[in-house]
């Protein structure tokens, strides 16, 4: 990065685009933004170079057709700092339900020429089909993160991980507990933190968007879950919800399936 | 007389009706005092700025048990009738989020900030509360390196302390030695009866406002009732722990098979570690503008469940959740006692409540201190 | 107001490269009067802060006498020590410290001194040796015994040889991977105890590197008849405040970065070897 400032791409791939969004939604601190990092390829705010060589990209969404497979190759090339943001890119997404259901018949009860929609079997985060340096998870994505995640790269450093649990957050911010305090399932302690404990501090239960903490407890929160009222199908669909391919949940949300089962 | 009336009487309560609660909140709004005290939000006892004594949680009972916490409103008159909610004195003195100090490049230099404090006077601490500030206060205040930030925030404190009346299903302060009824570490006392409360001077800072309210004398049978409520509290208790000595036993069981067993219902989430009024375990990390130009050293809450609390580089002492809960619960009930000489623990039972799953301290420690097989 | 967090400005005099992944940095407080008053024992260790990035605990490397400077030796292995690898003559960084308790240098004067370390676990007692060396009549015999992973991993090759050629000195390297041009023993460094002429009464033991390292020093140490309160070790914890306050670095009621770092072995005797404590 001598002299020069530092190049960055925002990428789409499966994705609502929320968390591109939540970048247009910074206000003041995205017009600081040009001063620091030349933003080269940005289609939802303008820019539009996909093929650029960059020092930073940022990745959102899902690798759902073929053609997202080539083209995150290609951005991976391209990208000295791959960054995957939201839970599309780092988790498969809301999409990546649909790796648990019957594709073709789902494909034909919606579409009246399926046929034409040429899809993968399966919608993955980006880190299973290449390298990524850094992970901001959400539903959307922070852009207190994001933020920060730019300055640490701008500094020369990998960004901080955060590991710790949502329960962290809401107890900083003297969140009353939704589970304890309600009875109401909350996926707070299994969850990651970075959202500032969004949800309980509006008064409901975390749903997990963020994706695993370090630890995930699943059977002895969905033990409780199932104290609470909530029958073990229910609870895998908490598992099973945005950060579903995120392996700790995935594994807890077809261990539950499959109790109910029995 | 027996001894704890004795004591009562020689603090000289006088007695203020409880429709005259309000004067005690002009009398320290007129001090200069921020007044903060309980009151109901989110379906918890919460502590906040008060500026009228009728926002007290008239009438409120508390039901607490592992994993549990609900309010119940009643016609009782009375402000105090619960024990309390998930957070007291904790976040005032040591707060959940800090700025240390601030930092700006070319040429780098460092300024200290300073915390934003005012006088506060907290009414309606309990004495497990009080006795886990003692606790913070010798361990952010002791020599050779007391933290200012702490120490600003502890001296803008006037507490009004009351004695409990009643214990929640998860107290267990008698059996620690806490409470429930006050000991000696408040500025102003209080004991609330059905038609009033008693108080008490603890502090000259407190005189200085309990000798501007218009006490009446208390009668004998106020005091008795005053005794008798908080030995009926402790009585009540059906929980315990063992004696700080077999307390020192748990270092002699680091390999017992109960910590597995506590492992696989723990979440790690640390919520106990975040109620627990003793608690001090706290994580810095800096925090940088996006200019590149300034930047702040920021310290927060940190518990020994969190993976990071551990970690040298790429490897963490303690990886397990067992590991964990081990830390956690030898170093509050043993490692205490050689570095504080009492155990970390008051007896108030919140990482009882707060623990999403209900796990219950004093039932672990006693299966960990029964002789049993090692885990191999 | 005295507060020890925050820290004071120091300026990078020199910067040399030891190893493709270890650096030193020589230091001085840019307040002469903060430099002057700067006063440490080997062993002891300071936070050393990158503007903006993050703080990491660093032992001191060089002589207390050295009055106008001091030395940080660094090894590269997260993303603060990353970023100060990058820092040249000139930069400036934040320093608080001297922090914990160093070794007992004026408790075990006229002992023979044994001083066994793994990896980079040489750096709290390169301090040592050099203290020992500038203080050579105080001392009885001096064995040092280094071992690294792999023969490369050696750095500061050229002071061992200088050190060896001292009176009453005995360097022992090993290396778990040995090249063709190492001249030191292949093997653990724990197995070099076995050959020494040991004057089990007259020795101290100073330990410092991996914990398994110094577990297996310390079962042979014993073999060879030392007193467990003539083994001194420092450990290694997360230490983030250094004044024995954010509780990290606890090892049962030892708050490592205030009570030690570096122990006796009877203090910790319950502690030494427990996994996950």
């Amino acid at each position: 990065m001598n002299g020069q400032k530092p190049k960055l791409a925002v990428h789409k791939f499966s994705s609502c685009d929320g968390c591109q969004l939540a970048l247009l939604n910074l206000g003041e601190t995205l017009l600081q933004l040009p001063e620091l990092v030349e933003i080269v390829h940005f289609a939802e705010a303008g820019p539009n170079a996909p093929d650029a060589t960059v020092d930073i990209a940022l990745v959102e969404g899902s690798i759902s057709t073929p053609e997202d497979v080539h083209r995150i190759r290609m951005v991976r090339e391209k990208s000295r700092v791959l960054v995957t943001i939201g839970a599309c890119a780092t988790a498969g997404g809301l999409q990546a339900l649909a790796n648990f259901a019957d594709r073709d018949a789902w494909m034909s009860a919606i579409y009246p020429n399926p046929e034409l929609i040429d899809t993968l079997r399966t919608s993955s985060a980006i880190s299973g089909h290449v390298r990524v340096d850094c992970e901001l998870h959400g539903c959307p994505v922070s852009s207190r993160q994001v933020v920060s995640a730019l300055r640490e790269l701008l500094n020369g450093v990998m960004p901080r991980e955060e590991t710790q649990p949502v329960c962290v957050e809401c107890k900083r911010r003297g969140v009353i507990c939704t589970l304890v305090s309600k009875g109401e399932p909350c996926m707070g302690p299994v969850t990651l933190s970075g959202c500032g404990a969004l949800c309980p501090a509006a008064g409901r239960g975390c749903y997990g968007c963020y994706g695993p903490a370090e630890r995930v407890n699943d059977p002895s929160l969905s033990n409780r879950f199932v104290d609470l009222g909530l029958d073990r199908q229910a609870s895998a669909r908490r598992f099973h919800f945005i950060a579903n391919q995120a392996p700790a949940f995935k594994a807890a949300g077809s261990r539950l399936k499959d109790e109910s089962h029995e | 007389m027996n001894l704890q009336t004795q004591q009562a009487v020689s603090r000289r309560p006088g007695f203020l009706a409880r429709d005259a609660l309000q004067t005690l909140f002009t009398v320290l709004s007129q001090s200069g005092y921020r007044v903060f005290g309980p009151m109901v939000r989110d379906g918890a006892i919460q502590f906040d700025t008060l500026t009228a004594a009728d926002q007290l949680p008239s009438g409120i009972l508390n039901d607490q048990k592992p994993g549990h916490y609900r309010l119940e409103q009643t016609d009782n008159p009375r402000v105090f009738g619960w024990n309390h909610g998930p957070q007291a004195l904790k976040p005032l003195c040591f707060a959940p989020r800090d700025e240390l100090w601030s930092e700006q490049s070319g040429p780098l230099r460092f300024s200290q900030s300073q915390p934003d404090v005012e006088p506060t006077a907290v009414i309606g601490v309990r004495a497990c509360d009080l006795a886990a500030l003692a606790i913070q206060d010798r361990h952010f205040l002791t020599d050779p390196d007391p933290d200012p930030y702490y120490r600003q925030r502890r001296e803008s404190l006037l507490l009004i302390g009351v004695d409990c009346a009643q214990s929640a299903s998860t107290c267990f302060c008698a059996s620690t030695g806490d409470g429930p009824a006050l000991d000696d570490r408040y500025d102003i006392g209080m004991a609330e009866l059905d038609e009033g409360f008693l108080l008490w001077q603890g502090s000259e800072k407190g005189r200085a406002v309990t000798d501007q309210l218009d006490l009446q004398i208390a009668s004998d049978d106020q005091l008795a009732a005053m005794v008798q409520a908080t030995s009926q509290a402790a009585s009540d208790q059906s929980r315990s722990l063992p004696d700080s000595d077999e307390l020192m036993l748990l270092y002699k069981r680091l390999e017992h098979a109960h910590w597995q067993q506590v492992a696989e219902r723990c979440l790690s989430c640390g919520n106990c570690t975040a109620v627990c009024p003793t608690c001090f375990c706290y994580e810095t990390t800096h925090e940088m503008a996006l200019d590149g130009k300034t930047a702040k050293m920021i310290r927060q809450w940190d518990s020994c469940f969190s993976a990071t609390h551990s970690s040298m580089g790429q490897f963490q002492v303690r990886s397990t959740t067992k590991q964990r809960y081990r830390q956690w619960l030898t170093h509050k009930l043993a490692g205490w006692q050689s570095q504080q000489g009492r155990i970390g623990c008051t007896g108030c039972g919140r990482c009882i409540v707060w623990c999403p799953v209900g796990i219950d301290l004093t039932v672990e420690t006693v299966a960990v201190l029964e002789e049993g097989s090692l885990d191999v | 107001m005295f507060d020890p967090h925050v820290p004071h400005v120091a300026v990078i005099d020199q910067r040399v490269q030891e190893s493709p992944t270890i650096f030193t940095l020589r230091l001085q407080y840019t307040d002469t009067r903060v430099q002057d008053a700067f006063e440490f024992d080997p062993g002891q260790f300071n936070m050393v802060t990158l503007f903006g990035v993050g703080e990491i605990a660093i032992s001191i490397v060089n002589d207390p006498l050295d009055s106008h400077f001091f030395d940080h030796t660094i090894r590269v292995v997260g993303r603060v020590s990353e970023g100060m690898s990058r820092l040249q003559p000139g930069d400036r960084v934040g320093i608080r410290g001297p922090f914990g308790r160093g070794w007992p240098m004026e408790q075990i004067k006229g002992r023979d001194v044994l001083l066994v370390t793994g990896g980079l676990g040489c750096a709290p007692l390169v301090s040592v040796i050099r203290y020992l060396m500038r203080r050579r009549e105080d001392y009885g015999r001096i064995m040092i015994l280094q071992g690294v992973k792999h023969a490369d991993d050696l750095i500061w090759k050229e002071q061992y040889d200088v050190w060896a050629e001292e009176r009453d000195v005995r360097v022992l390297l090993a290396a778990d991977v040995a090249t063709q041009s190492w001249r030191g023993q292949q093997g653990m460094v724990t197995e070099l105890i076995g050959q020494l002429p040991l004057r089990s009464q007259r020795t101290v033991a100073l330990l410092c590197g991996p914990e398994l390292m110094m577990m297996a020093a310390v079962a042979n140490l014993r073999e060879k008849g030392m007193q467990d309160g003539d083994i001194w070790f420092s450990m290694e914890r997360n230490m983030q405040c250094g004044i024995g306050q954010c509780g990290h670095c606890q090892i049962g009621p030892k708050m490592v970065c205030r009570d030690g770092p570096v122990f006796c072995y009877d203090e910790l005797a319950d502690f030494f070897g427990a996994k996950g404590f």
